[in-house]
């Protein structure tokens, strides 16, 4: 027996949603599928947004309001679309004990940029993460997606060097 | 495709992988869990088994990626077996000929690590005896190393009453943080009467920052926690399990996967294991970046689709925890303890450690420590002896603060107490925790208030704002350590610091709020001069506060 008649259609004909719908079927399109779900559109599309959830709501059932709840709870999960390259400062306590606020403090001075940021050319989004477990090799940072551990404040303006041309910052300080 | 297994067969998968590594002269092992693999491990793997092919050795020599072999500061790692075994350090694809060549020679000294230090003697290896061993993405290599055979002997041999009943005996505590005894959690399970089935999670959500253990176990062994799992669900009656475990730790999650796929292949999971009537599925689920989902309640809620929050117990998870259900929720760590328990016996696992607290504890060190990486120890081992002699001591002649333990849950245990044995009963006298194994050294360049406001900010981020007690007080202690680290404060704050703290801790609904005054507390408690002097003075010693102001105030 069919419970609902009318199925919810992919929002586009973007192949992608396949991967989402082969997650949700995979799950039975059990209202539990949600967050297995939301991990499937973040990992196929960058990010969730608005057109995603819902539906993701309309397929399993599950009212749009949870669904966004779901989504907002979670760190993991992010409703903005990330730059081209992310890089991710560990803000775990060994990292912390290492100095890890300077790693932060010099992408903002090399990107104009704070944490959950991304630059003006969509070039570099600036993250933090509770912990990435790289304790051993503090301070860490994930370079799309790479870990590169006992990174110093030059080693990360390198990485950022490599990515996008200099922000002329010395405007943006003096106003 | 399901295969009936017995132990003649799984021996025999044993002897094959034996036999097949027996021709062999040497075995280089190299580090490929997380830690290394970022110091490029997998370049220098790569190297060393294009090396060994072009000096045509492929018969003698086996180039193997294995799991952690704990000195994480020193990667990537390198082993080489041969007639004597020899560590090597730092190493990189450039080092591989050298290596190569000097395999049945003598070893490449520039690369050296000595492995008589404390760091390596120090130890007692029983949840890590096969990390940095074995093959963690070969089952056939966790087979050859005894694995499975306690889940086999379990299933064949023994009653779900005598497996609890070894688990037990053996004084086996959660591993998560709060020490509960697994016996007793097992057999209350198993007492629990359900006619729609129970389950069994592994929570692998390790949220402590700091801590790293799980994410080593799960990437060097994955199969001895399925193992675990298997064995407990067995004896509690479950035939569903979950593995609950982070989506931060992409490698973890992989070799998880594989490992399951590889048991179901052979038989060791899916129905009718080893031709009994005990069937066993289980499936992984992503966390998503919830501190409070390392609390069961707020798991299961998670598991279930939902916002990971915590609900009043009872009823405990033991009576009525995913989908209503009996379930049986324990560590990684733990799980990964019950092999051998069943192997050994519970007696034998019961000599180890102190009076209260059995076995061995693996402490993920990091911080202000020369050895920074993962240890195991036995229970009962003072801190002066972790930090000191298998730390290695700080670094650049500093001098020791505080080591803490257990996380944004735990607190700072200063100097005076270095000799203290490592239990949970001692560790939480002195106003800290065992937690789940982090272990952060401070030296005197660390600003105790900043620790505690670095702790506090994280809860207060991390409260899931259920309860008004944790989601508004953590919230209000943070803005009164920022008014201390910033000099703004006097007497009167440190006083309502004091009482808010004391409230939060008495009327949160789970335990992140429960705890989260900790890191507060016991640096007032031991620390009480450094937030005097931020008060009376305005002055940070470590340097560490203030500072933003300073540059604030010129601006």
């Amino acid at each position: 027996m069919q419970p609902f008649a009318s199925k919810a259609t992919a929002p586009s004909d973007d192949r992608r949603w396949k991967l989402v719908d082969a997650t949700m079927r995979k799950h039975g399109n059990e209202p539990s599928a949600l967050i297995e779900s939301l991990h499937t559109v973040q990992e196929s599309f960058g990010f969730l947004d608005d057109i995603a959830l819902r539906y993701v709501a309309q397929s399993l059932r599950v009212p749009y309001s949870k669904v966004y709840g779901v989504s907002t709870f979670y760190h993991f999960f992010t409703l903005k679309p990330q730059g081209e390259h992310t890089c991710v400062v560990c803000t775990g306590t060994a990292c912390y004990i290492k100095g890890a606020q300077r790693l932060l403090d010099a992408v903002g001075d090399a990107a104009a940029i704070k944490a959950g940021e991304t630059t003006s050319d969509g070039k570099v989004s600036l993250l933090t993460a509770r912990c990435v477990g790289s304790c051993g090799l503090a301070p860490a940072v994930v370079f799309d997606g790479q870990v590169a551990g006992k990174v110093t404040p030059d080693s990360v303006s390198k990485w950022l060097g490599k990515w996008t041309k200099p922000v002329e910052v010395h405007a943006a300080v003096e106003q | 495709m399901e295969v009936a297994l017995n132990l003649e067969e799984l021996k025999q998968i044993a002897e094959a992988e034996q036999e097949a590594v027996a021709p062999l002269e040497h075995t280089v092992r190299v580090c490929v869990a997380a830690s290394c693999l970022s110091s490029r491990s997998d370049q220098v793997k790569a190297a060393l088994e294009s090396e060994v092919k072009a000096h045509g050795l492929e018969h003698k020599c086996k180039v193997k990626g294995v799991g952690c072999m704990g000195l994480c500061a020193a990667g990537p790692l390198v082993e080489v077996d041969g007639e004597q075994s020899t560590m090597y350090q730092s190493v990189t694809a450039e080092d591989a000929p050298a290596i190569v060549e000097s395999l049945g020679k003598e070893p490449v000294a520039r690369l050296v690590l000595p492995t008589a230090q404390p760091f390596f003697s120090g130890q007692k290896k029983i949840v890590l005896e096969n990390s940095g061993i074995i093959d963690p993405e070969r089952i056939e290599d966790y087979i050859a190393a005894g694995g499975y055979e306690s889940l086999v002997t379990a299933l064949t041999t023994m009653t779900p009453h005598e497996v609890i009943d070894e688990v037990k005996k053996s004084g086996l505590r959660g591993r998560g943080g709060a020490g509960y005894p697994t016996g007793l959690k097992w057999s209350t399970v198993q007492k629990a009467a359900s006619e729609d089935g129970k389950y069994v999670i592994c929570n692998a959500d390790e949220g402590d920052p700091g801590a790293f253990m799980d994410r080593s176990v799960l990437e060097s062994d994955p199969h001895r926690v399925l193992e675990g799992m298997a064995i407990g669900a067995y004896a509690v009656g479950a035939n569903k399990g979950y593995i609950y475990v982070r989506a931060e730790y992409p490698l973890a999650v992989k070799r998880l996967r594989d490992a399951i796929r590889q048991a179901e292949r052979i038989g060791l999971l899916g129905n009718d294991i080893c031709d009994t009537r005990f069937s066993l599925r289980i499936e992984i689920r992503l966390g998503a970046g919830a501190f409070v989902c390392g609390e069961e309640t707020a798991l299961i809620a998670s598991i279930e689709g939902n916002r990971g929050q915590p609900r009043p117990r009872p009823p405990y998870p033991a009576q009525s925890g995913l989908w209503g259900r009996p379930t049986l929720i324990n560590n990684v760590e733990t799980y990964a303890n019950i092999a051998p328990i069943i192997r050994n016996g519970g007696d034998w696992f019961a000599g180890i450690g102190t009076k209260k607290s059995k076995g061995t504890k693996v402490f993920a060190l990091a911080g202000r420590v020369n050895n920074t990486g993962l240890i195991e120890v036995p229970m009962g081992i003072t801190l002066r002896d972790i930090v000191f002699k298998l730390g290695g001591g700080i670094p650049e002649g500093r001098k020791f603060k505080a080591v803490q333990t257990g996380g944004p849950s735990g607190g700072c245990v200063p100097e005076q107490f270095l000799d203290m044995p490592v239990d949970y009963e001692s560790l939480a006298e002195v106003g800290s925790i065992m937690g789940s194994g982090g272990m952060i050294v401070m030296d005197e360049t660390s600003c105790m208030v900043d620790v505690a406001k670095f702790f506090m900010d994280f809860c207060r981020t991390e409260s899931c704002g259920k309860c008004i007690p944790c989601r508004v007080g953590t919230g209000h202690i943070h803005n009164l350590l920022s008014k201390i680290a910033d000099g703004e404060a006097d007497a009167s704050d440190l006083e309502l610091l004091e009482r808010l703290c004391d409230m939060v801790r008495h009327t949160s609904l789970c335990g992140l709020g429960q705890s989260a005054p900790n890191p507060v507390s016991s640096t007032l408690r031991y620390f009480r001069d450094e937030y005097h002097e931020h008060i009376e003075n305005k002055h940070c010693g470590a340097g560490t506060c203030m500072a933003h102001k300073t540059v604030g105030a010129g601006a």
